[in-house]
């Protein structure tokens, strides 16, 4: 019975995909205003100090990469027309567009990758994109090459999208701190499809079409108005009355259900598959009980995902079985799932000898959650295992920075928790498992303090080659291993729907989503 | 009337309780767990370790507690409010950008409920068993009752997506072409739905005090003279007892003055009205110290002006307050 039900929240999510995929082959129209909106006022416009998904959507309309992908993890060209892996992969020479420009008219060249490249090196929060970097040459203006200490594969996803914006060295190279450069939120100037026509802080982001965009005949839109709506119901509001014509990441199960419903609106769960968000119950491998893997799983077995996915998530989200986002081309599907089975793991504590006492407790377990939309699951966990004799503590947080002090620090036993992949294994995958990476005080470090040489091994090995082949066998053992000793149970990627106006033709679905150019959507 | 000796005794006063509210906000604010640097890691999606040490380190928040405390009030003295760590803006010109909006919003609910509120008390007070005392009676309470973010909601069900006359968010609409009289007309329609709501939680507390301080003048032996000597029903309410009750009104509006900041947060975060409520929302969220003290900070010099301003309009309106300091 539960397979079949498992078989039919699949086969609907396909039917959901396939419904509201890429618009019908209608002939894309110049011209318009599409207003959408985003949920958070970003610090600033400039992705290559920033990271975020606020910061994104508007940054890879104003900033061009040089690359971008399409809905099948596929690279292809963007400011790069072309670009060429060394047999050794020691070197990657990148050749550009010509004749492409910033807003202000200057031309792009390879001095301005070249210092891209190091601002982002030097600034940007996840530095394995460009570790391995050792230096960018510059032959002529039309060419860059970007010299390795290794081969390394996660070069392409992180030269597009949002991570490697190419930003002018005649403007951001003149000495002052990248971070705080006042040029971040004001007359900013990129090469992409939009420019920045006005950034009001908690109202509104206004961008204008790119008349000497380096796409010929790109963008359609004339205009894109980014408005800032922090409340989900007033979001939902303005999407049914049309107010709103866009709006990404929205990820609350009962409104997404209930604009499915309305003729007027798109609902896809399309474009989040390279951000990768996912949502897992995590241990503390150190902690006096959830340091034996046999407590783990039967925990594991314990909770029903298929519970949560159903009551909470009310299938708006489907299952992950490892902390690989399911639409990676790495995601292993054939790991043990640990699917419902109480018996079990009633036994396999009985037989590693945790005795129940009379009240029919063995043992008490702490389990945190740090953000509303996590608590019905943290809350569930409790009368779950109350059936296997484990006495719960649910420990909600003030907020935030007092969930990450706590969990950064270990001072956890179990944990709901939500890490995002940003495109490729190494930069957003191995920061969990890799046992260099135990940082006290570092929330999305290695806060399960789980150590492993041959996972430390394996994705060294699939963080050092090109070999997509490899990686993949690399990865699958990586996630048959994490599986077998499950440091966190996986659970499921968060519910994120791109929700869009049936008026608003080639909403975008590639793996960046919302956090690409918007240079092919138009208006019908 | 010697108004110095008050004025300048109350100034006194203003200075000790801004230095409290100065060092006891700072303190409390430094014994929540977590920073700015987490929340920051949070925006990102995570963030290295020498990252997030870099970040500690650019807003000085390695240093040991005594140390930035003596540098924020350092700043605060020579009337800087300090950086904001999560839009690298100046605090003061935050405040002062969002400030326009949340006056124009909060000064617009509080008329209308003053004005509305007296009337309905007013009317109420002099048939107190009549249906309209009851109707109001009702509303009040409702209107006080109700959460503001659910009556938001509601409105913005009824009146932008069923019946759409009013905008669903923010405060103008940035198509809007055809000059400064559009963009007005735009503005105010925007207004309407928050005001609204605002002002039902002021319109519920003003309606009943006016009624109850009315019914007590109205039964006092004066109005009885009054009476007596032939003035008319509406002479006697208008001339000689609406003056004396509305005394308790005016201390309880200008009581209400610190919702300039605090009361406002519910309202302009579901109308997304860019106002310093949205701002505080946003700044506690991200923990971003500076921005929060800032806000804190003025709410505090806010409502001891406006505490002034109260007592000198009650001296005005009653002189049996006069003769005390």
């Amino acid at each position: 019975m539960k397979k079949i039900l498992k078989s039919l929240t699949i086969a609907a999510a396909m039917i959901t995909a396939t419904a509201v995929g890429p618009a019908t082959a209608e002939e894309p129209k110049k011209g318009g205003t599409l207003v959408m909106s985003i949920q958070a006022t970003p610090r600033h416009l400039n992705p290559a100090v920033q990271s975020g998904t606020f910061t994104g959507q508007p940054g890879t309309q104003l900033f061009a990469a040089l690359i971008r992908y399409d809905e099948g993890w596929e690279p292809q060209p963007y400011l790069a027309k072309s670009w060429e892996i060394a047999e050794d992969g020691l070197s990657v020479k990148i050749n550009l567009v010509e004749g492409a420009t910033f807003h202000d008219g200057k031309p792009i060249t390879s001095e301005d990758v070249a210092f891209s490249i190091e601002t982002v090196k030097a600034n940007h929060p996840f530095k394995s994109m460009f570790a391995p970097v050792t230096a960018v040459e510059t032959p002529d203006a039309n060419t860059a090459i970007i010299k390795l200490s290794q081969p390394h594969p996660a070069l392409m996803l992180a030269m597009s999208s949002q991570l490697l914006s190419i930003i002018p060295k005649h403007i951001y190279g003149d000495g002052q701190d990248a971070k705080a450069h006042p040029r971040n939120s004001e007359d900013v100037v990129g090469s992409g499809p939009f420019k920045l026509v006005e950034f009001k802080r908690d109202q509104h982001i206004i961008l204008e079409r790119n008349e000497n965009y380096f796409m010929k005949g790109l963008p359609y839109l004339d205009k894109i108005v980014m408005r800032i709506i922090k409340d989900t119901s007033a979001r939902t509001i303005a999407l049914e009355s049309g107010e709103v014509m866009m709006s990404g990441f929205e990820q609350e199960a009962r409104d997404i259900n209930r604009m499915k419903k309305n003729e007027n609106l798109n609902v896809s769960p399309e474009g989040y598959s390279a951000i990768g968000p996912v949502n897992w119950l995590a241990f503390n491998t150190k902690g006096e009980k959830t340091s034996d893997p046999v407590v783990r799983k039967a925990i594991a077995h314990a909770v029903d995902r298929n519970f949560l996915l159903k009551a909470v998530m009310l299938g708006t989200t489907g299952p992950a079985k490892t902390g690989i986002h399911p639409g990676s081309p790495f995601y292993n599907d054939s790991v043990e799932s640990y699917d419902l089975d109480i018996d079990k793991a009633n036994k396999m504590l009985d037989d590693a000898g945790y005795k129940a006492d009379d009240n029919g407790v063995r043992f008490p377990l702490t389990i945190d959650y740090g953000w509303a939309a996590a608590k019905p699951v943290a809350e569930y966990v409790k009368p779950a295992l109350k059936k296997i004799g484990i006495d719960v503590t649910v420990r909600s947080s003030a907020d935030f920075p007092t969930w990450a002090k706590r969990i950064s620090n270990h001072e956890f036993d179990m944990t709901f928790d939500n890490v995002f992949n940003w495109g490729d294994p190494v930069i957003g995958v191995h920061r969990t498992y890799s046992s260099e990476n135990i940082k006290k005080g570092v929330i999305w470090s290695n806060t399960q303090q789980y150590s492993n040489a041959r996972v430390d091994e394996l994705m060294q090995l699939a963080g050092s080659t090109n070999n997509i082949e490899e990686r993949k066998k690399y990865y699958a053992e990586f996630q048959q291993i994490l599986a077998d000793e499950l440091p966190l149970y996986p659970l499921f990627p968060s519910p994120y729907h791109t929700i869009s106006n049936k008026k608003v033709g080639n909403a975008p679905v590639s793996i960046w989503g919302l956090s690409s150019p918007m240079d092919k959507v138009f208006l019908k | 009337m010697n108004l110095v000796i008050p004025v300048v005794q109350r100034i006194v006063y203003a200075v000790v309780l801004l230095a409290a509210v100065l060092v006891l906000n700072f303190s409390m604010l430094h014994l929540a767990p977590g920073d700015i640097a987490d929340t920051i890691a949070l925006a990102s999606g995570g963030a290295d370790a020498d990252v997030l040490i870099q970040i500690r380190k650019d807003y000085g928040l390695d240093q040991p507690f005594i140390v930035q405390l003596a540098r924020y009030v350092g700043s605060v003295l020579t009337f800087d409010l300090g950086y904001s760590y999560f839009y690298n803006q100046p605090v003061t010109t935050l405040i002062i950008e969002k400030l326009p909006a949340t006056l124009l919003l909060v000064i617009t609910a509080q008329v209308l409920a003053l004005v509305v509120g007296v009337l309905l008390g007013v009317f109420s007070a002099r048939n107190p068993k009549g249906i309209l005392s009851y109707i109001v009676t009702f509303i009040a309470l409702f209107g006080y009752a109700a959460p503001v973010f659910w009556t938001g909601i509601l409105l913005l069900i009824a009146f932008s997506l069923k019946i759409p006359i009013f905008p669903v968010a923010g405060m103008s609409d940035v198509t809007v072409e055809g000059g400064w009289f559009f963009e007005m007309l735009d503005v105010g329609r925007h207004m309407v739905l928050p005001v609204f709501t605002l002002a039902t939680i002021f319109l519920a507390l003003y309606s009943r005090l006016c009624r109850a301080s009315m019914m007590e003048v109205l039964g006092s032996d004066y109005v009885r003279t009054a009476k007596a000597k032939g003035l008319s029903e509406r002479q006697v309410v208008m001339k000689h007892a609406l003056k004396n009750s509305l005394s308790p009104v005016v201390t309880l509006a200008g009581l209400q003055f610190s919702a300039v900041v605090s009361g406002a947060v519910l309202v302009e975060t579901v109308f997304s009205w860019p106002g310093l409520g949205t701002l505080a929302l946003q700044s506690i969220i991200a923990r971003d110290t500076p921005t929060i003290l800032g806000i804190l900070f003025f709410s505090a010099l806010v409502v001891i002006i406006g505490n002034l301003l109260t007592d000198l309009v009650v001296r005005f309106i009653d002189p049996r307050v006069r003769g005390k300091t």
